[in-house]
């Protein structure tokens, strides 16, 4: 039964019926109450997560996103139902970490992780087509370097404990969103206020646990990643992944016609910019640091959630980068309509700055990290 | 002459990559060591998509591929 399972989560069918859930799901979060267009949004979630725990102070993003913590605990269950869990760790871990922080910066100046990208496409966001194309040529950068023989070396089997880290993790931090202990007067655990920014959209928590618990678990199953989809078309002609995220992104499209959700245009989309450069450049950095790391931000907890403790370290990396973007000015503005005019948002100098310092630091990690091929 | 690639610890798409390599080289029969199903389910996708018939053979957590000409 279980092998029957497996077998059919491998296969071709199985990726596409994952690919068309989430995509049916990631509206429905939005009817539910998450921000519009941001059904789900693994940066723009581990970034309000950040915020939360007053890693960052943008008051108008700061939330504990439950759908993160579900992600990483229902790949958990799934590895443990079907004996994948396996505690690996030790393949290069810093490197991870600032690939992670660079990568949401990266993120942050388009203002989406390449699930969202798909998401504000199927919404109407006409701005997430630059980006993807931006998307597509980082992770091609990518695939240029692993065809030059890039790799970060062997992780190293270890103890089950290592690898139960990051699900733990994830259980403290749903306790707090649980609880919302009161540390110090004025003190986490933050919440933007109501109609104060993303943050304070939500589905109810139940919600959002529940369908993150639920895509993590497919995730696991069928190795869906919005990174690896383009990766294995480029270096090997592979569509296996790519038919996922496409099933993703008609779903996606469909279920918001139904809602009344899609609202094509290119300026003055919700949470969004439409500076060109910079929603093209942001995604590149993105999509290049995913590929050499080996998976979208999304396909990180999933790994972290079946004890790689390497992914672990690259999704603390994020949270990392979310911190600085906010606390350094880092991350974009959004566009704004001020008397029926668009004001169009985007990026400051300094995050310029990061973005382009960012692909500089991916540049040097692929051109030095080669084994002779 | 037979091949054997080591692609224990080392995650997608290294596995693939290395099985390729050796598939284009053609040195069968190849067995492929890896750790994880993931890279067990990858590299039997790849391998049977470029003609070849892949048995598994788990060896504790791990999982032997050989790949053999289709005949």
């Amino acid at each position: 039964m279980k092998d029957n399972l497996t077998r059919f989560f491998a296969s071709r069918l199985g990726i596409i019926l994952v690919g068309a859930v989430i995509g049916i799901l990631g509206p429905l979060l939005v009817k539910f109450g998450n921000p519009p267009n941001m059904g789900i949004c693994v940066a723009c979630f581990e970034r309000d997560i950040a915020g939360a725990l007053g890693l960052h102070r943008a008051t108008a993003v700061q939330y504990i996103r439950p759908e993160i913590i579900g992600f990483v605990l229902g790949s958990l269950v799934a590895a443990l139902l079907f004996r994948e869990f396996k505690a690996r760790a030790g393949s290069a871990p810093i490197v991870r970490f600032v690939l992670g922080a660079f990568a949401m910066i990266g993120a942050l100046a388009f203002l989406g992780c390449p699930w969202r990208a798909n998401f504000r496409l199927a919404g109407g966001d006409l701005t997430a087509i630059p980006a993807l194309a931006g998307l597509v040529v980082g992770i091609w950068g990518g695939v240029l370097f692993l065809k030059r023989g890039y790799n970060l070396g062997r992780s190293q089997k270890t103890y089950p404990a290592v690898g139960w880290i990051m699900p733990l993790l994830m259980v403290g931090l749903l306790l707090l969103a649980i609880f919302q202990p009161v540390f110090t007067k004025d003190g986490p655990i933050f919440a933007t206020a109501a109609g104060k920014g993303p943050g304070a959209l939500h589905a109810a928590l139940g919600v959002s646990l529940g369908i993150g618990l639920v895509i993590g678990f497919l995730a696991q199953r069928t190795r869906f990643c919005t990174m690896g989809a383009v990766r294995d078309v480029i270096l090997m002609r592979d569509v296996h992944l790519l038919s996922g995220l496409l099933a993703l992104l008609v779903a996606a499209f469909l279920t918001n016609l139904v809602l009344g959700q899609f609202n094509p245009g290119y300026t003055g989309q919700p949470i969004a910019h439409s500076n060109l450069l910079w929603n093209i450049l942001g995604m590149m950095l993105a999509g290049l640091a995913y590929a050499l790391a080996g998976g979208c931000p999304g396909r990180q907890l999933f790994l972290a959630g079946e004890g790689d403790g390497d992914s672990g370290i690259f999704v603390l990396g994020m949270i990392t980068g979310a911190a600085f973007a906010h606390n350094f000015g880092l991350a974009a503005s959004a566009d704004k309509v001020v008397d029926g005019v668009v004001q169009v948002g985007g990026l400051t100098i300094p995050g310029m700055i990061a973005v382009i310092l960012g692909l500089a630091v991916c540049l040097s990690i692929g051109f030095t990290m080669r084994e002779k091929v | 002459m037979a091949t054997i690639v080591d692609a224990r610890g080392l995650s997608c798409p290294q596995p693939v990559l290395q099985a390729q390599k050796a598939i284009q080289q053609g040195d069968f029969p190849i067995t492929v060591l890896v750790d994880t199903v993931t890279s067990r389910e990858n590299v039997r996708r790849m391998a049977e998509k470029n003609g070849c018939q892949v048995q598994v053979q788990p060896v504790g957590d791990e999982f032997y591929l050989t790949l053999t000409p289709k005949t």
